[in-house]
């Protein structure tokens, strides 16, 4: 029987039933409340847990590395500013291989100052050399919270579970809790070879000179790149203990001969879903939704991608004076297809703005007009600017 | 699919009574779904919820653009602009108000139930909160749930004394109210 749960309550619950031993947050905004909903189990004896309420995001994430370094498990969340304040210690966290798990509650960057839902935060960070997974709705931010920890602990890399700020964490709907015994029985306790133990003193953060730096680097970079395979293992897993897949490194739904597609990541897809199922052409679109963005999984995309004409890249941040940033690297994906089908970039939803069910249809209409295909920020109205910005 | 939209002001409530009415809904084994558009967080502002109830699990998240009821915390919000923008032609309005329902539903061109929230709920809270008197208001007149959901979900939230005032607003709303007024809606 499901439970109606907020979708961070469910994330502070689903916490809990993975037994971390250190949480470190910093309790203002923008944090969510999934770590209020965790101090409060705490406080109420119902998760034994070492709760820090820290002073900034910065140390957040300095303690829960610390925390993980001596081999506890160790969760925090954050978005937004939060997670840049976190940046230096987020490289860290990734170059030292500390398995550890962060909820990345995406919320837009400043400025302008927005508390809204977007994935700049979370895409700023993407180069840190962290393992990032989307979650397209509360179920899977539930489910992938859980796979989060079983990936990180075997593969020795962090894992950001990203869950939409706002059309997820604030969203109260039906979702089903797995049991204490079904996730006691997928997360075995944490063992940490490397732990730092003072009976067996080792140094972890030293100063690499240049006769090793290139290795760290590589291997850094390879162990993301083998960490694909935990990816889906975990899910699969899962699914195994509980019945739902969380999508594995992608998802496509709709038609196998399409000659459209339309890729994205996170919450937006359930909209375009509803608008896909009701449309009389939705046997020429397939729906794409892309889970693992790092490691970036470059076969599964160009799996997904072979023989469509047209793909559509819905980007939720952007980088300025580039353009898309998932779509860049789509199109590096894509590159060595024999047919590469026309790259469209569009940014929705930036800083909260509604995705309705007609932006389905909207994009359907820019691909029939043809032209220009490159990025553009999709649902801006552009007069609403003065001319020279436009 | 019913879609509502609560219009309220900061510190009414107005999440709460959307996550109530939806976990209602989710109580009787049906699909709810409850978010809010944050504005400004603060005491007094305007401020917008959805909820949406139906059969079948909504996969979609966009804001409700043209509910078929709202509910209005605060009859002073019925003059800010873009209050009842998208509301559905057949769309009905419960407001907490001491206007009485006609001449509202002169003025605002649709169908219109008006209730005192504030002083039902001040004789049974000793706060006027108006979540509890117009969720049990809105579920007698539309029949869209039992009411007893209701109170299963302001158990889940809810317990102590102020549970139990609670229930006993619900009790009495249930003998003020016409049962059945709203029944019939139509399905979006």
């Amino acid at each position: 029987m499901p439970k109606a749960l907020e979708g961070s309550q469910a994330i502070a619950r689903t916490v809990a039933l993975c037994r971390p031993q250190v949480v470190a947050a910093y309790p203002i905004t923008p944090q969510t409340h999934i770590v209020e909903n965790i101090a409060r189990l705490v406080a109420d004896g119902e998760l034994e847990c070492e709760y820090v309420s820290v002073e900034s995001e910065f140390s957040a994430a300095s303690v829960a590395l610390g925390a993980a370094a001596a081999g506890s498990r160790a969760y925090t969340a954050s978005a937004s500013q939060g997670i840049l304040l976190m940046t230096e210690v987020l490289y860290n966290i990734a170059g030292l291989r500390i398995p550890m798990v962060m909820t990345c509650a995406n919320r837009a960057v400043s400025a302008p100052l927005s508390i809204w839902n977007d994935h700049q935060d979370s895409m700023s960070v993407r180069d840190a050399g962290w393992i990032q997974l989307y979650c397209a709705d509360n179920q899977e931010a539930i489910d992938t919270t859980i796979q989060a920890y079983r990936i990180a602990e075997r593969t020795e890399l962090p894992v950001m579970v990203c869950v939409d700020g706002f059309s997820l964490t604030h969203t109260l709907e039906p979702l089903e809790l797995p049991t204490q015994e079904q996730v006691d029985g997928f997360l075995p306790p944490f063992q940490f070879q490397r732990a730092l133990d003072p009976r067996q003193p080792i140094s972890m953060g030293t100063l690499v000179s240049p006769d090793f730096y290139p290795e760290a680097r590589h291997s850094h970079h390879q162990a993301l790149i083998n960490a694909a395979e935990e990816v889906v293992a975990a899910d699969d897993d899962w699914a195994a203990v509980c019945g739902r897949h969380s999508g594995g490194l992608l998802k496509v739904e709709g038609s196998e001969d399409a000659e459209i597609g339309i890729l994205t990541l996170g919450s937006i897809m359930g909209t375009l879903l509803d608008a896909h199922e009701q449309h009389p052409d939705q046997g020429k679109v397939k729906l794409i939704q892309l889970r693992c963005f790092r490691p970036f999984p470059f076969e599964a995309i160009k799996e997904a991608c072979r023989g469509l004409q047209h793909l559509v890249v819905l980007e939720r941040a952007l980088s300025p004076g580039s353009g898309g940033i998932v779509s860049n690297e789509v199109q590096a994906a894509l590159s060595s297809l024999e047919q590469t089908p026309r790259i469209y970039s569009f940014a929705v939803g930036l800083g909260g703005r509604d995705v309705p069910l007609e932006l389905y249809q909207h994009v359907l209409d820019a691909i029939a007009r043809g032209g220009d295909n490159g990025f553009r920020v999709f649902d801006a109205d552009l007069s609403k600017l003065p001319p020279e910005d436009r | 699919m019913i879609e509502i939209r609560i219009h309220g002001r900061g510190g009414q409530g107005n999440v709460v009574g959307a996550y109530l009415l939806a976990t209602a809904a989710i109580v009787e084994g049906k699909f709810g779904q409850a978010f809010p558009a944050f504005g400004a967080e603060r005491r007094g502002a305007p401020v917008v919820a959805f909820v949406r109830i139906a059969e079948q699990h909504l996969r979609r998240r966009s804001q409700v653009q043209n509910p078929a009821f709202l509910i209005i915390q605060d009859q002073a919000l019925l003059h800010v602009p873009g209050v009842l923008d998208g509301l559905r032609d057949d769309g009905r309005i419960l407001v907490n108000s001491n206007l009485d329902s006609d001449t509202l539903a002169e003025r605002l061109g649709h169908e219109v139930v008006s209730i005192p929230a504030d002083s039902w709920s001040q004789e049974f809270l000793g706060r006027p909160l108006p979540n509890t008197s117009l969720l049990a208001t809105f579920l007698i007149l539309t029949q869209l749930l039992p009411v007893e959901a209701l109170t299963a979900a302001l158990r889940e939230r809810f317990k102590g004394k102020l549970l139990e005032r609670n229930l006993n607003l619900v009790e009495e709303i249930t003998q003020r109210v016409p049962a059945g007024l709203w029944s019939g809606v139509e399905h979006a």
